[in-house]
């Protein structure tokens, strides 16, 4: 399923961070989404995930905030200087990754730079339920976004502009003074979750109360492109990165019994005439993936630019 | 046309046959949802919840299965928001698949305004309100959906924290509730060998909203009997041996094809995952009448392994039911009075 979205407005308020919101062209009501969910856009030649800010209850916007970097895979460059109100853009359906403990008795939000995106969807969802929530937000002062949403769902979150250090000796009081029950979030740069991680670990948090959303998607990596020959009728296709074997089998008029096509229920397994399979699906057991000699054709892939397949 | 002019398959139109194959085992049997099956009597599998001519019938009955036995539902505290989620997305699926019976519209002011005219239900709530519904959000959906509803929430795994489950097949909701996943499928023989259990967990852990996905599984069941939980076992339990000594016109009258149509919801804002069943009863004389339908049904009974068939409780009579299919092709069975 993709989503034509229209760019409906644009907010360049806050230094080097760009606001989106994207609604349905006909001004249709948008797929729900869990707090803590990112959306990813095709935009030019890339697809990339953002976190969504908003509230996902019916909703008729999305909204999205994007850190300009410069140096990046060029994504939010193109968010910055080339998007235009009344653009239109294709998106997946919101997935969740980082979603709210049902079960916690408190929730600490911890939130570095723009990082603080999925917080904020997370402390409305923690408004409408009435969640008991404590939030620690790191930024550079000047370069933050949503500090206003923020302290809005959350008048007495803390903001600290005072640096690493500063915010280091402050989350390690917060840490050992939690209720029983308690789950961390923790989303912001990579050095940020992995310092907050070791500071829990090392004050006795399970990592099964720790959550972290470090920036991207947990749906499958797109892949390398490789070429496969079918042995039997001695055809080869080509299977472009982002499309998988069994898309592009079926594509070049190849049936393949198929069920789930996510690498679950075992339907579409074929045989591995050469070449080293990259799997990734859950019905081989580990010792069928080591044998190399069957893959799953809807989410595995090659390991080298080409696989042949006895077809 | 009166009644009697309407084939008996009729009322079967919707009825999901559950055998691809002339062998059955436990798979990860896992499907898209919202893709129609065309079948021999009609088409099954084109929403995620169906009503049919029981509608009414059924509903009267888990009201009064409930009001009897209030362990048939919990929601634990912490459900509170999937229940609610739940509610909704049950009722937005009804107004898709059924507009010409039910309605949700999105006020102005955010509440949401309920018809259902089948019901006769007219009603305005707020999301996330208790006090705008006449019940507990999940025990009032139950009222409007034929579907029996498990909520799993996800921790390290899922757990099964909340539900109204009226029409069990040998299982008890009450016993099941805050179980894991995996405890409560630890009886099923072979699954965890084979690993389709764990397989199913984590294909659950990963499912994303918007992307349900459905499975069929069965069983057979004495008599028109939608309850038959733990619960009431004293009541059909005996009907096993019963059903061992009853003439054959008799068996193909009581003896039912139970189909489970099951589908798998990741809910979009409480983020756990709701499990549906609905269940389907066909007669094994209207079952046979169906002739693709009753070769396939009686090779599956026939190879069914002994473990299978005595989890599913059929292991009294499963020769006999697949025996007496496979006379019924000759039609001796299905006229009272033929000869045998």
């Amino acid at each position: 399923m993709t989503l034509r979205l229209v760019v409906t407005a644009l907010d360049d308020s806050v230094p080097g961070i760009r606001s989106i919101t994207l609604a349905d062209p006909a001004g249709a009501e948008l797929p729900g989404f869990v707090p803590g969910s990112h959306l990813a856009i095709t935009l030019g030649d890339r697809t990339n995930a953002y976190s969504l800010t908003g509230d996902g209850l019916a909703p008729s916007t999305y909204t999205i905030s994007v850190l300009r970097v410069a140096d990046g895979a060029g994504g939010s460059v193109f968010v910055h200087d080339r998007l235009a109100a009344g653009d239109l853009v294709a998106a997946r359906p919101p997935r969740s990754a980082f979603p709210p403990v049902a079960r916690a008795t408190r929730h600490l939000l911890v939130a570095g730079g723009i990082g603080v995106t999925p917080i904020v969807s997370h402390l409305r969802a923690a408004r409408r339920w009435g969640r008991e929530t404590q939030v620690l937000y790191a930024f550079r002062e000047g370069h933050a976004a949503h500090v206003d949403d923020v302290l809005e769902l959350a008048p007495d979150a803390e903001l600290l502009v005072d640096g690493p250090d500063a915010f280091m000796d402050r989350l390690e009081k917060v840490l050992v003074d939690q209720p029983l029950g308690t789950h961390l979030y923790v989303c912001g740069p990579g050095a940020m979750i992995d310092a907050v991680v070791s500071a829990a670990a090392a004050t006795g948090w399970p990592a099964s109360r720790v959550h972290l959303e470090r920036f991207g998607t947990d749906a499958l990596a797109p892949g390398d492109p490789f070429t496969v020959r079918l042995a039997k009728s001695g055809i080869t296709v080509d299977v472009p990165s982002g499309t998988s074997l069994l898309e592009a089998l079926e594509g070049a008029g190849v049936t393949v019994p198929n069920l789930c096509r996510q690498g679950v229920c075992g339907e579409c397994r074929i045989q591995v005439g050469a070449g080293t399979p990259l799997h990734r699906d859950l019905f081989l057991s580990d010792e069928e993936k080591a044998s190399g000699s069957t893959l799953m054709a809807c989410v595995s892939r090659s390991e080298g630019p080409t696989l042949e397949v006895l077809l | 046309m009166t009644t009697s002019q309407i084939p008996a398959t009729a009322r079967y139109a919707g009825f999901p046959f559950p055998f691809p194959t002339d062998v059955y085992r436990y798979s990860t049997n896992v499907e898209p949802a919202n893709r129609p099956v065309a079948t021999p009597v009609g088409q099954w599998g084109d929403s995620i919840v169906a009503i049919d001519g029981e509608y009414d019938a059924e509903l009267d009955e888990r009201a009064a299965i409930l009001a009897a036995d209030p362990s048939r539902h919990a929601v634990l505290p912490h459900m509170r928001p999937a229940a609610w989620d739940a509610c909704l997305t049950l009722l937005r699926e009804l107004a898709a698949a059924y507009p010409d019976d039910c309605v949700l519209e999105r006020l102005t002011d955010g509440r949401w305004h309920w018809r259902n005219r089948r019901r006769g239900t007219d009603l305005v709530f707020t999301y996330g309100d208790d006090a705008t519904l006449p019940d507990e959000p999940l025990r009032w959906v139950s009222g409007q959906v034929q579907e029996d509803i498990v909520l799993l929430d996800q921790r390290d795994q899922l757990y099964g924290d909340a539900g109204v489950v009226t029409f069990a097949a040998d299982w008890s909701f009450g016993f099941d509730v805050g179980m894991s996943f995996l405890e409560i499928h630890g009886p099923v023989p072979r699954i965890r060998q084979e690993g389709v259990i764990t397989r199913a967990h984590e294909f659950l852990m990963r499912l994303q909203p918007h992307e349900p996905y459905r499975r069929t599984n069965w069983t057979l069941t004495i008599g028109r009997r939608m309850d038959v939980s733990t619960e009431t076992y004293p009541e059909w339990g005996p009907d096993r041996e019963l059903v061992k000594v009853v003439d054959d016109q008799t068996f193909g009258r009581l003896v039912h094809l139970r189909v489970e149509v099951q589908h798998l919801v990741r809910l979009p804002d409480s983020g756990a995952v709701m499990f549906l069943i609905r269940t389907y009863l066909m007669p094994l004389e209207v079952l046979a009448t169906i002739e693709p339908w009753r070769e396939r049904a009686a090779e599956v009974l026939a190879e069914l392994p002994d473990d299978m068939a005595a989890y599913k409780g059929i292991d009294k009579y499963q020769a006999r039911a697949a025996s007496w299919l496979r006379s019924a092709g000759s039609g001796a069975l299905l006229s009272p009075g033929g000869a045998r």
